[in-house]
């Protein structure tokens, strides 16, 4: 079946797709909007006030700091994926949103990337919103910051891709529980969100540095400090393939299930 | 070159809203590769009511996935409204609606929402659709219900409501899987009554169902299709013409065999057993009603024969799944 690997077709014909997870979120929007405000707001000052007052910095920089701009990183990472792995899988296997819009005019291509860009904007929401309480915090107060919100888009796009795939593989919601627990979870730990990479094995570290989330930490984490990343090619060369390596696999393991 | 007239064949094919030639499919890999659908050629004339009857597992939802390019054939070719199918099955959905075998209606939206929310997939504008919405709310006899949320709609709402959404795009050909399955007596009745005026209106209707009261009712033709092969094709009455004797006696009761093997056999053209019952195929029930009438502990009941009867005789009473 030479369909299943065809190149991806892109179309505007993803935004009425996009638009209606939009609506769905727009209707739950209060709820959404609090947990986005409400959960990095706890989890920056229990553990900037509670481990920070151990650990006052890190090669100079206040520990809440360097917490804060490390932890944006993984939300958006988790917001996205939760989005691609357990919303997409209620949309495609259990409301059978998905074949309701092969019934019109539209192309699986269509919804997946419709899936892919809504991932990335509800984890821009959601890194939106942290940015604003670290604001409030009195973090990451440069003009740079500003670069900050494409770069989370990109790490949206890149994790929803990688998190489309496992939806295409996936035969029910057990299934996704591996992969935060034996992905994301270990991948957080290595990539300098909590403390920096230099503190690992090197073998570790050098397994690190091809680590999308890593790269996302290493662009992110400077400009909200008010510096700039020390090798942003490298970084988005590392996210741009597993963005667009992702979703063409994505893509060929949905055509295969569908 | 020999030049060809335009024989009966060819000009159905040309004027046919959807037609389906040699059609394959086969699912599986190796030993366990099965043929799903097998040889299958069939052609919907504009205005019309054709159904696909078969057995659960003879290929009926498959082909209607087919024909809108929603899966490959293994060989053989798809016409749908002048596009060959897969190729351009998204151009040939635009002018196509789809009520499915499962309701599959957002049930974050209102019922409104539905149909607008629907609708934008195929393009149309907002202000299109909500001038238009009034008129399906009220074929869907949904008005009242405009703001209500899906998880409030009874099931035959539900279908009510997909049926409303699949004319969104105003289409010429609608394709409904089993639209009536789980509804009550009322429910199915108004369904009926909305398909008839949408072919009243010159809509042309795919239909597929196992419910021979319905295939009866609705379809001007229909093709009995039973391990993806085409068995039988035609007019519902035509076809029971055509396949099987004109009367039934359906005989139960304790000495109901007893009966049909000294006498019932005699005077019957065929007989079946199904479980208590004996069903005897006659053109002529009147050597069987009388006697039957010269015999105690058997209860019976004539009718004509109808479109289960010849479903039965061509697809066999054994259990399928």
């Amino acid at each position: 079946m030479t369909t299943i690997y065809a190149a991806p077709s892109f179309s505007l014909r993803f935004y009425p797709i996009w638009r209606r997870n939009f609506l769905v979120w727009k209707k739950l929007m209060a709820a959404s909007i609090i947990g986005n405000i409400a959960e990095p707001l706890i989890t920056l000052i229990a553990f900037g006030y509670g481990l920070g007052s151990i650990l006052k910095e890190i090669n100079g920089i206040p520990y809440i700091h360097y917490l804060a701009s490390g932890s944006i990183c993984m939300s958006v990472m988790m917001a996205s994926s939760f989005e691609a792995l357990y919303s997409a899988y209620s949309r495609m296997s259990v409301q059978r949103t998905w074949d309701a819009l092969m019934n019109a005019p539209l192309a699986l291509d269509d919804i997946v990337l419709a899936e892919l860009l809504w991932s990335a904007t509800k984890s821009l929401f959601s890194g939106t919103a942290i940015l604003g309480v670290m604001f409030a915090l009195g973090i990451g107060l440069h003009p740079q910051v500003v670069l900050v919100l494409p770069l989370l888009f990109l790490a949206g796009m890149t994790f929803a891709a990688l998190g489309l795939i496992m939806n295409a593989l996936a035969r029910g919601y057990d299934f996704f529980t591996y992969y935060f627990t034996l992905i994301l979870t270990p991948m957080i730990f290595v990539s300098g969100v909590y403390y920096p990479v230099a503190q690992l094995p090197s073998w570790l570290q050098a397994i690190a540095q091809l680590l999308p989330l890593h790269a996302v930490v290493s662009l992110v984490r400077p400009l909200v400090l008010g510096g700039w990343p020390q090798t942003p090619l490298q970084d988005l060369a590392i996210l741009a393939f597993y963005c667009c390596a992702g979703f063409y696999a994505a893509l060929i393991f949905t055509r295969r299930r569908f | 070159m020999k030049k060809q007239r335009p024989g009966a064949k060819d000009n159905m094919a040309e004027t046919a809203i959807l037609s389906v030639s040699k059609l394959h499919k086969a699912y599986g890999r190796g030993a366990d590769r099965t043929s799903i659908i097998n040889d299958l050629s069939f052609a919907l004339r504009r205005g019309e009511c054709y159904g696909l009857l078969g057995p659960n597992g003879a290929g009926k939802t498959t082909t209607l996935r087919l024909c809108l390019g929603l899966a490959t054939p293994d060989s053989g070719t798809i016409l749908l409204g002048g596009q060959v199918i897969p190729d351009h099955a998204r151009v040939a959905r635009m002018r196509v609606g789809v009520v499915p075998q499962a309701d599959n209606l957002d049930p974050d939206f209102t019922v409104q929402e539905n149909l607008l929310v629907f609708a934008r997939y195929f393009g149309i504008a907002d202000a299109v659709t909500r001038a238009r919405i009034p008129e399906l709310l009220e074929f869907a006899n949904l008005t009242a219900k405009k703001d209500a949320r899906i998880a409030e709609l009874s099931g035959g709402m539900k279908r009510r409501l997909t049926l409303a959404r699949a004319l969104v795009n105003d289409p010429d050909l609608i394709f409904m899987d089993e639209p009536t399955t789980g509804l009550d007596p009322q429910a199915r009745h108004m369904i009926w009554e909305r398909l008839k005026s949408l072919l009243a209106r010159g809509k042309t209707i795919l239909l597929t169902t196992h419910f021979m009261d319905e295939a009866e009712r609705l379809c001007n033709r229909l093709a009995v299709i039973d391990h993806g092969k085409m068995i039988a094709e035609g007019a519902p009455q035509a076809l029971i013409a055509q396949h099987i004797e004109a009367e039934v006696l359906e005989v139960y009761g304790e000495n109901a065999k007893a009966w049909a093997e000294q006498h019932g056999k005699n005077h019957a053209a065929r007989l079946e057993y199904s479980g208590e019952t004996v069903f005897c195929y006659t053109n002529d029930a009147q050597s069987l009603l009388t006697s039957l009438q010269q015999v105690q502990g058997v209860r019976y009941q004539h009718r004509p024969a109808n479109l289960e009867d010849l479903f039965l005789k061509l697809t066999g009473r054994e259990m399928r799944d």
